[in-house]
């Protein structure tokens, strides 16, 4: 490794007190980012400065720590958009991906999908983007049609592209897969959605800690992602959406703050975003994440992004070079889902566990997947910018502790 | 790493390697199948009864080594015992299963005594119990 790269990861490493935790009296190997990313010091702080300084609600007051919070709060959104390439009025501020994309298939679903209409997702989908179509689909009487993947994990544009035609009201696509690792081709997944007429939504969960985000840029309708796993805190999330189309969509919860006006028996909705923020939102993560963002910003990203790729490949390659590993799909980026030979995953996950390692055993939820690729289960390990060699190194110093328990 | 070799016992791998009572049991009056959505792990209990008692007990199903050696070992205690003895093994061996992990181990459990064990990990408790649950559902059905 370069000196100036070791001496990046050193500084980087000493900012997350997490890594500092003892695990069965080891160093703490944490390859399960694809899970959730541990917090640096500057966010911790600026979630424990709320709480401290900033103890008032947003949107509702005129007194002192009112106006502090709400100011911070909307400072918060304007950060995040900026960081995403969107304009603040696009950013629908959730508790996560998950919140973002079942706010798309309700509120979206119910004023768009309808009898003979079809939702297209892909097979490499989480559950997160694919029950909750299963779910609208249902409702609407419309139809969920699955684009097919190759061997690699890829999304196929030839097989997506035959199954759109003037029915499809809208395309949902993983940008980064939490399980094989791909990237799909947005750009060109868009093009033939819009071709059609069909809205195109990214889940970006995995994405937005590991890709450069320009949502403008991507030519998508809706972009959905997750602030804890992009080494924010839990319990954010961001639904972008362009202005015209999140003005077209009817709420999703009903409450508090995204009124304009109460009568006894109606009431007038406000704006985009606020339409879609109905109850007290979790302002210090939202403050927290905006802080993760811009924290993120002050790492080289160039430097970064050689970092991971050079990790990842050095993950593919031990993994590779260990006897009854097989690895799902072709991964390019962040995440490795494989199997051991004979054993399971979750007697994989609980053996390196023992060594420190932290990794992902199961469906990942992602069982269609698992299906498709001739997987009952699988173990992932999934990097971060504050992983090293070493962790690497562990996690296949570990693979060999496997084969001593189980022969 | 002792704590890995404790929960995985000679016992436990060995049957996990090599699964005792493994398949469809021919003439089987009962089944039940109990799966873990979040693993997909799945089991299924198939038992043979003559009057009262279990004449043969039979597992099938896919999961980790504590899963398989459970439906292994659970086959193998059931085999022979009335439906009371029965449903008390399996009260055993889930007791023990949840039990701290510095409790006494209690006499009586057999071979089932190996799955102690799994006490230290919260998250893997449940892997022993699919085959519980599945066999008490026989039994109860």
């Amino acid at each position: 490794m370069h000196a100036d790269a070791r001496s990046d990861l050193a500084a980087w490493r000493a900012e997350v007190p997490a890594l500092a935790l003892p695990v069965h009296g080891r160093r703490l190997v944490y390859l399960d980012n694809a899970a959730t990313t541990l917090m640096a010091r500057p966010v911790i702080d600026a979630v424990a400065h709320v709480a401290t300084h900033l103890p008032g609600n947003v949107h509702r007051g005129v007194h002192a720590l009112a106006e502090a919070a709400d100011a911070a709060f909307e400072g918060a959104r304007a950060t995040i958009a900026r960081h995403l390439g969107a304009r603040a009025d696009e950013i629908v501020l959730t508790s996560g991906t998950t919140a973002a994309i079942n706010l798309v298939a309700q509120a979206w679903g119910r004023a768009n999908l309808g009898p003979g209409d079809a939702v297209v997702v892909t097979a490499l989908e989480h559950h997160a983007n694919l029950v909750p179509w299963q779910a609208a689909c249902a409702e609407r009487g419309a139809t969920l049609r699955i684009a097919p993947i190759d061997d690699a994990g890829r999304v196929d544009l030839a097989g997506l592209e035959a199954l759109l035609d003037a029915r499809v009201k809208l395309v949902a696509v993983a940008h980064l897969s939490n399980v094989v690792g791909t990237i799909a081709p947005i750009a060109a997944i868009a093009a033939r959605a819009h071709a059609v007429g069909a809205r195109l939504l990214v889940d970006g969960a995995q994405a937005l800690p590991h890709v450069a985000i320009d949502v403008a840029a991507l030519g998508c309708d809706f972009y959905a992602c997750s602030g804890h796993k992009a080494y924010g805190p839990t319990g954010t999330g961001v639904l972008w959406g362009r202005a015209e189309v999140l003005a077209a969509m009817p709420p999703w919860q009903h409450g508090g703050e995204m009124v304009a006006a109460v009568e006894a028996t109606r009431a007038r909705y406000r704006e985009a975003p606020a339409r879609f923020e109905a109850g007290t939102p979790n302002i210090s993560g939202v403050i927290g994440l905006a802080a993760a963002l811009d924290h993120a910003a002050t790492r080289d990203r160039a430097a970064v992004a050689a970092h991971e790729a050079r990790l990842h490949a050095r993950l593919r390659a031990g993994l590779a070079a260990t006897p009854g590993v097989r690895v799902l799909g072709e991964p390019e980026a962040a995440v490795v889902a494989f199997e051991v030979a004979g054993v399971h995953p979750h007697d994989v996950a609980t053996i390196v566990d023992q060594e420190g390692v932290a990794v992902r055993s199961g469906l990942h939820c992602a069982e269609p997947l698992h299906a498709r690729l001739g997987a009952a289960a699988s173990v992932r390990a999934s990097l971060a910018y504050y992983n090293g060699d070493d962790d690497v190194d562990a996690l296949l110093a570990a693979l060999a502790r496997v084969r001593e328990v189980f022969g | 790493m002792s704590d890995a070799l404790a929960l995985y016992q000679a016992t436990i791998v060995e049957h996990d390697r090599h699964p005792r009572n493994h398949g469809p049991l021919a003439g089987a009056d009962r089944a039940a199948t109990v799966d873990n959505p979040l693993c997909g792990d799945v089991v299924t209990i198939e038992l043979r009864l003559a009057d009262a008692t279990i004449a043969a007990a039979g597992w099938t199903g896919r999961g980790c080594a504590l899963a398989r050696a459970a439906g292994s070992m659970l086959t193998v205690a059931l085999a022979g015992l009335d439906a009371t003895a029965a449903a008390a093994r399996l009260d055993a061996l889930e007791a023990l299963v949840r039990s701290t992990p510095d409790a006494p181990v209690p006499d009586g459990l057999g071979d089932l005594a190996a799955f102690a064990g799994v006490r230290g990990f919260a998250s893997r408790r449940g892997c022993v119990l699919i085959a519980v649950r599945a066999a008490r559902a026989c039994l109860s059905g």
